[in-house]
């Protein structure tokens, strides 16, 4: 258990793993998302109340339930960084934030061309979708503070702080059609309980949450790759990986 | 598939242009984010293979000065 820590913690380690769960989890990722997308934009029955519009669900849940997720491993990541200063901790905070930005702002767009068509309007001030702008602000926020310090430790527990601080707006994203009355519809998936959606319409979305998960994991893999090269850039590993 | 031609399913009764256009954009920012790392790592490892091999030359001439 101890020496998976350790490996962990070893950039080279790291580097030669996550190519080597890149290889199958990307395609296996593009494959799954490409069947979810065509499956739910082509072969499930329209909404009876909302019609075609609905179908946009397939890609605007996943990417807002990935991005509160994503904001989750972001927090983790700080935390073990801020307390046992793991290098590798900053790194994984550090590439979580441009995908869980992204996801935000796919969640957002989405949102809003879903609801021209369904509320008749583009954009309201409600609760749910205010609290997932200030989600993307969180995110960018990350980006934008890590950018502004030279000394990269610094700005690295800058980041740690304001992550963790951060985590306070996701029990409010995920109440806020509870708390406050919203456009916003309540979820239609539920753990406990009874889903108040069609099985031939849920099959789907899973799949599209699923993939989307993936595509998370393999996105912010990709960005510390990268950042483990930029930051070993003058080991010897980085210089042989290279150079062969 | 539930669209009888693909006319209808480009239209979706008045909704295409609302779901056609949240899944191209969707899918511009996925490609983005996964095209984008690959981009940077493949100029960073040019970089690096340069830095190494400009240094190594610089090792050489100086080794050689040394020498003579």
């Amino acid at each position: 258990m101890w020496s998976f820590f350790h490996k962990l913690g070893s950039p080279p380690w790291l580097y030669r793993i996550t190519g080597s769960i890149l290889r199958w989890l990307l395609p296996l990722t593009l494959i799954a998302l490409a069947v979810g997308a065509v499956w739910g934009l082509l072969f499930t029955a329209p909404d009876f109340r909302q019609g075609n519009s609905y179908r946009i669900i397939y890609i605007h849940v996943p990417s807002a339930v990935v991005a509160l997720a994503g904001y989750y491993v972001m927090a983790f990541a700080g935390a073990i960084s801020l307390i046992w200063k793991m290098k590798m901790a900053d790194v994984a905070m550090k590439s979580c934030a441009p995908v869980g930005a992204a996801l935000t702002f796919i969640a957002l767009v989405t949102g809003a061309i879903w609801g021209k068509p369904t509320w008749g309007t583009w954009w309201v001030w409600d609760a749910r979708i205010t609290s997932m702008l200030i989600l993307l602000f969180l995110y960018l926020g990350v980006i934008a503070l890590y950018e502004a310090f030279d000394n990269k430790e610094a700005a690295g527990k800058a980041c740690a702080v304001l992550t963790l601080v951060g985590t306070v707006n996701i029990p409010i994203i995920y109440k806020s059609v509870d708390w406050w009355y919203s456009l916003h519809q309540p979820a239609s998936i539920k753990f406990t309980g009874e889903s108040s959606i069609d099985p031939s319409m849920l099959y789907p979305l899973l799949l599209m949450i699923g993939s989307f998960y993936a595509l998370f994991t393999c996105a912010l893999l990709m960005n510390m790759r990268l950042e483990i090269l930029r930051r070993e850039s003058r080991t010897g590993w980085v210089r042989k990986l290279v150079g062969a | 598939m539930y669209f009888d031609s693909l006319h209808a399913a480009l239209a979706m009764e008045g909704h295409g242009p609302f779901v056609w256009g949240a899944y191209a954009i969707t899918a511009l920012v996925l490609l983005t984010l996964l095209v984008s790392p690959v981009l940077r790592a493949r100029r960073l490892r040019r970089e690096l293979a340069g830095d190494i091999r400009r240094r190594e030359a610089a090792a050489g001439e100086g080794g050689y000065a040394s020498r003579t």
